[in-house]
């Protein structure tokens, strides 16, 4: 079915966004911060060890006997020396290609260091080949794979901040804020756009029950308080103790000047406490977080604007629909409106 | 019932596939009485618009019988003969407010698909790619209608359908792209692409007061069909002439006051060399859209004029002469047609006589030959300009 969320859940009580993005003790902000440096170290490095891979492979690929020269033979090889640049090259390109944190592209290199000195040591032992090169050409391979390794585990180490996801996404609905405020303190309205929500009940004074969708069939189930009501402002919620998924979240509605509708923002934070339900939990937000709040935001905007979620033959769903059918009428009743999950039911106001 | 799927490149078939149900409550099903194949339609049979999938509905032109409403649609019942416009709105959203309705923010559920390639989405529209919401279209025997109850127009009794079906998407589109230019009484305005859309913005600017109107194309019945039911005052046939030179010389040297692009992503050129140079880099990927047409308005629009681009590109262009359109004070206006906002002045228009839209007709043909007809209109076989299809 649809993608899973929860976005509902977290974030951050009801601080301002600035002060949201500071860590909550004080101790792992210090943390937090190194961790975040020597990321930046790691991918430097991983980009040098890049350029060095594309060089020396163009190198190995133009001038393969002169290579071969410099690590003690005679010319030799030329052919075992270019396919080894091809290696360089594509390990060099792929660094770039993967992004923020290419471990996996630089773990490669360490694969391809091997072979590197496997190569030399063979080498060594030929009577063709000078000791004194091969000597000097192991010595450098050795140093560049000390340099990979530790590059290699540094990108491969957890991510920094991991324990705690934050995200916030926005979107401008054409209504004014007390509207937008009323439906959205209305928390049994939640599954009409939020498409892994089960259903949410109040069971107290500003205390909810969530039931959310898992993954394969399963449910995950919380309590959540309000920590902050500012009426047409905002809403924040935070789970209750020893909830499966710790999280808080805000919500807020800030009119655009010239009576041009209202940004409704919301920030998420999780907090997984590890363990089975943290790995569930890391599961659920795997699939881009950030869009399934943008799916859920714009179809809330939708059920208000328009009265109802929009559905096409493609996206019998409406927004989030990830399966895409053919555009042609797929026979069913099923899926017809009022049919389904997030109910287009009557329009908000 | 019938319908015309895409299914590839060059690969229409008429099909039969599940007859559409009522999906929201705003929907109406529309028993289809006539419908067309608009020159748009020919970029996603040359397979140049990505995120179309086999089995999609073709076609956003059309008009027919509400034969059932959903519960909101209040203004609408069954029986009422209705044109439908190709792009879909809510009419609810800011956009559509400032009657943007090809913006609608609310009509396509894949706008994140847009989003990827154009940063932000423009409105839904039926049958034309996933992209744009993968809505079955209008190439068929029925079709479902989202906020019918805001874009559905209804027609006169009388009107016959060849008068009202071009309401759905070209007069209103050349209408805009008239529009566009602020024609102000004297003014000079160049067409390239005397297509469908062509045709009409010929005769919108004519509508409009343009003292002089000049088509380009390369097929002289187009040419023909400018001057003699458009109201074009002067043609060019860009293989007989070089645009810029003619339009130079027609205008005292000054250039056209505005110019219109009607051509789009799938212009040709008068060299070979030009266009093999932008058909090779398209081939590549290196460019999606082939920019023959707009570089040439651009190029030739006098200093501080309008260039009004109403023909579909898809992604993005190569060697854009930014130093040109810059230095000489031009302005660029563009846009898929907000259909919704001249649907009712135009059936005015239609109404009272002013203008008569059934002229761009050439071929007439059953839903069952819509294959045919593709292939026809695609290669410009028998003058082939504007196919109707009745199902």
């Amino acid at each position: 079915m649809q993608r899973t969320d929860n976005r509902l859940n977290g974030p951050s009580g009801d601080v301002a966004p600035e002060v949201m993005r500071r860590p909550r003790h004080p101790a792992q902000s210090g943390d937090r911060e190194s961790l975040a440096m020597r990321d930046a170290g790691a991918q430097r490095l991983a980009h040098g060890l890049a350029w060095f891979s594309i060089s020396l492979g163009l190198a190995q690929i133009v001038a393969p006997r002169l290579i071969s020269r410099l690590v003690g033979g005679n010319g030799q090889y030329a052919n075992l020396i270019r396919f080894y640049g091809f290696r360089e090259l594509a390990s060099g390109l792929m660094i770039f290609g993967q992004g923020h944190r290419p471990a996996a592209a630089v773990w490669s290199r360490v694969a391809g260091d091997a072979v590197d000195i496997a190569t030399l040591a063979a080498a060594g032992a030929s009577p063709r080949m000078k000791k004194g090169g091969v000597a000097w050409a192991t010595a450098g391979v050795l140093g560049v794979t000390a340099l990979d390794v530790y590059c290699a585990r540094e990108l491969s180490r957890e991510r920094a901040g991991q324990n705690g996801i934050r995200m916030s996404r926005s979107v401008v609905v054409n209504r004014p804020p007390h509207e937008l405020y009323a439906f959205w303190r209305t928390f049994e309205n939640f599954p009409r756009f939020m498409y892994h929500v089960q259903s949410v009940r109040t069971t107290g004074p500003g205390v909810t029950h969530w039931v959310v969708n898992g993954p394969a069939g399963t449910t995950v189930e919380w309590d959540a308080r309000i920590t902050c009501d500012t009426p047409n402002e905002r809403i924040s919620w935070q789970t209750l103790e020893g909830a499966d998924i710790e999280s808080s979240g805000s919500v807020r509605f800030e009119p655009r000047p010239g009576n041009r509708g209202t940004i409704v923002r919301v920030d998420l934070e999780y907090r997984p406490p590890g363990g089975k339900a943290g790995k569930l939990a890391a599961m659920l937000f795997n699939e881009s977080p950030e869009q399934q709040i943008y799916d859920d935001l714009h179809r809330f905007k939708q059920i208000v604007e328009t009265g109802e979620i929009v559905r096409s033959d493609g996206s019998p769903e409406g927004i989030g629909d990830v399966r895409q059918r053919p555009g042609q009428p797929s026979g069913e009743r099923a899926g017809a409106y009022g049919g389904t999950a997030a109910s287009s039911a009557a329009p908000a106001d | 019932m019938k319908a015309t799927c895409w299914h590839g490149k060059h690969d229409m078939r008429v099909e039969d596939v599940p007859d559409p149900v009522i999906m929201n409550q705003r929907d109406a099903i529309v028993r289809i009485t006539s419908t067309a194949i608009c020159g748009s339609d020919l970029h996603l049979y040359n397979g140049f618009i990505p995120t179309m999938k086999k089995g999609d509905i073709m076609g956003h032109e059309f008009m027919g019988e509400v034969v059932d409403v959903g519960p909101d649609v209040k203004n609408l019942k069954v029986g009422d003969r209705v044109v439908v416009p190709f792009a879909i709105a809510c009419g609810n959203c800011l956009a559509c407010e400032a009657k943007m309705y090809s913006l609608c923010e609310n009509s396509n559920p894949n706008a994140w698909l847009a989003e990827k390639l154009m940063g932000h989405s423009p409105a839904g529209a039926f049958g034309y790619s996933h992209m744009l919401g993968g809505f079955a279209g209008g190439q068929a025997e029925y079709a479902r209608v989202p906020f019918a109850d805001f874009g559905a127009l209804k027609v006169p009794a009388g009107m016959p359908d060849e008068q009202a079906l071009f309401l759905s998407d070209v007069f209103p589109t050349g209408y805009m792209a008239a529009e566009m230019c602020d024609i102000a009484p004297g003014d000079t305005i160049a067409v390239w692409g005397c297509g469908p859309v062509g045709q009409f913005a010929i005769a919108s600017a004519k509508m409009l007061g343009a003292e002089r109107i000049i088509a380009i194309d390369r097929f002289a019945d187009r040419l023909a069909m400018a001057t003699t039911k458009a109201g074009a005052t002067d043609t060019i046939n860009y293989e007989d002439r070089d645009v810029f030179d003619a339009l130079k010389e027609l205008t005292g040297g000054v250039g056209p006051d505005a110019c219109i692009d009607a051509v789009g992503m799938e212009a040709h050129a008068a060299h070979p060399a030009l266009f093999a140079y932008d058909r090779f880099k398209q081939a590549l990927m290196l460019e999606s859209d082939r920019p023959i047409a707009l570089r040439e308005a651009i190029m030739a629009c006098r200093n501080g004029g309008i260039v009004s681009v109403i023909g579909v590109y898809g992604g993005f262009i190569d060697k854009f002469p930014m130093g040109s359109f810059m230095n000489r004070s031009l302005t660029m206006k563009t846009g898929q047609c907000h259909v919704q906002r001249y649907m009712k002045p135009l059936l005015s228009r239609i109404e009272s006589g002013e203008i008569d839209p059934s002229f761009i007709i050439t071929h007439r043909m059953r839903l069952d030959e819509a294959a045919e007809g593709y292939r026809m209109f695609a290669k410009k076989q028998d003058d082939c300009l504007k196919v109707v299809l009745t199902p």
